[in-house]
């Protein structure tokens, strides 16, 4: 049976029916069509679906929408503002640091996580921060120079 | 990937929590940070008819210091282990276990007693938790019990939990003067892997330079429980702390355990490596004695 939920999306508030079984990052992606989200491997090693809830960084293959309930969320939607890019976005854009672009929400949103508890981070927190986020085309190097340089 | 279907149960209280528990016995799983459970739902291990969901229980969120007795709440989050300075000060290898696990994306989410109680014997909080000797309340209607995490596992994924009891506490006593534990995981990555070999150690002396007391060893990966290397802390008392002392218990550790070959590593590597980590992790142990 369908539960009723509240959830703070990108500051905006949903009442939403979930099923019990619908995780939150199908909820984001097939229920609200907030497909900045990605799946990648659905068991927590991957970090694509990497979202924010009340201010921690988690792996949204593995809550259940309904665990979420009362949740503050934010997505890789939620984070561009209306003068344009974040700041961390407009780093990964001009350090090379998106390729095939499927990691970078997670990353952005790992780093964003990072930033906002220390604005000052240093390679190793970096590096330490998006260790759950793994990049399949293997830039690290430009996504921790982007990172350091948001942090300046 | 999709969930089988389930009832979903939020419980306001842990009595509440019980109650449908002992209804629903093993029809019904606890979920607190899920990153396990998920994980082999999605794979079909497990299809619980009913999911209890404990993780806004408040109660069960609690760190409390006092009366020489550090009693964390089950779904105190491995993040906040990690983070907590009670913890680093007073149960350093407990940090170093929670600071080891998984991912900052899982450790948001995972729980100490989810931990403890998805029983994986390459799990990274045990070890040390067993070497300061925890204790693990279980709850039921009925009443509670309390049992040493020492005889708490039975085998992969089995614990002393019955059906209808709860893990609501972890409690354990401030460790004296003149104590100091370490805890080491080996694995191929940083992050998000699981270990090939990890271990804790804890020793006690008597003073500054004195002799040791008592000792506790535990290794990971190495058979179907965490095991205590029985002849390697027998050997460490009565003995003045060492380099070559260490390195001897690290050879009869190497007895005590009983490795597998598999795809992670040979036996004979991770025997060789329970050795070598047991030296350090009493190592790691000895600095904090003398610090």
């Amino acid at each position: 049976m369908k539960r009723l939920i509240n959830l703070t999306i990108n500051d905006k508030v949903y009442e939403i029916a979930a099923e019990p079984n619908r995780t939150l990052v199908d909820l984001l992606r097939y229920d609200l069509g907030l497909t900045g989200t990605k799946k990648g491997c659905e068991l927590g090693d991957c970090g694509s679906c990497t979202v924010i809830m009340d201010g921690k960084p988690v792996n949204s293959c593995l809550l259940l929408a309904v665990q979420a309930n009362g949740r503050e969320i934010t997505t890789i939607e939620g984070v561009e503002t209306d003068d344009g890019l974040h700041p961390i976005q407009q780093a990964f854009v001009e350090k090379g640091a998106i390729q095939c672009g499927f990691c970078s929400s997670g990353m952005i949103l790992s780093g964003k996580a990072l930033l906002d508890r220390n604005p000052n981070p240093d390679e190793a927190d970096i590096r330490k921060a998006i260790s759950g986020n793994l990049c399949r085309c293997t830039g690290y190097q430009k996504i921790v120079e982007a990172l350091l340089v948001s942090g300046q | 990937m999709l969930l089988p279907k389930f009832d979903f149960y939020e419980p306001t209280t842990i009595e509440e929590a019980c109650q449908i528990m002992a209804e629903f016995r093993t029809k019904a799983k606890l979920i607190a940070g899920g990153t396990d459970l998920m994980v082999n739902m999605k794979h079909r291990l497990i299809s619980p008819e009913h999911l209890i969901s404990i993780s806004r229980l408040d109660e069960l969120k609690k760190l409390d210091s006092s009366n020489g007795v550090v009693k964390i709440g089950a779904c105190f989050t491995v993040a906040d282990l990690a983070d907590s300075e009670v913890i680093g000060k007073k149960l350093s290898a407990l940090r170093a276990g929670a600071r080891a696990l998984g991912s900052p994306l899982i450790r948001n989410l995972a729980t100490i007693g989810g931990n403890l109680g998805s029983a994986r014997p390459a799990a990274d909080l045990p070890p040390s938790l067993m070497a300061y000797n925890a204790k693990v309340v279980l709850k039921k209607s009925s009443g509670e019990r309390t049992v040493s995490l020492n005889n708490f596992f039975r085998g992969p994924g089995l614990t002393e939990i019955q059906p209808d009891e709860i893990l609501t506490e972890i409690q354990v006593e401030t460790p004296p003067p003149y104590t100091g534990a370490g805890y080491i995981n080996l694995g191929v990555r940083m992050a998000q892997d699981c270990n090939l070999v990890n271990a804790a150690s804890l020793i006690a002396s008597d003073g500054p330079g004195g002799v040791i007391k008592s000792a506790r060893i535990v290794m990971g990966c190495v058979g179907p429980t965490h095991l205590r290397a029985s002849s390697a802390e027998k050997l460490l008392i009565g003995e003045k702390p060492s380099e070559e002392l260490f390195a001897k218990a690290g050879e009869a550790a190497m007895k005590d355990c009983s490795p597998i070959d598999d795809f992670r590593g040979s036996a004979e590597y991770k025997k060789a490596m329970v050795g070598v980590l047991t030296k350090r992790t009493l190592g790691i142990a000895y600095d904090e004695i003398l610090n």
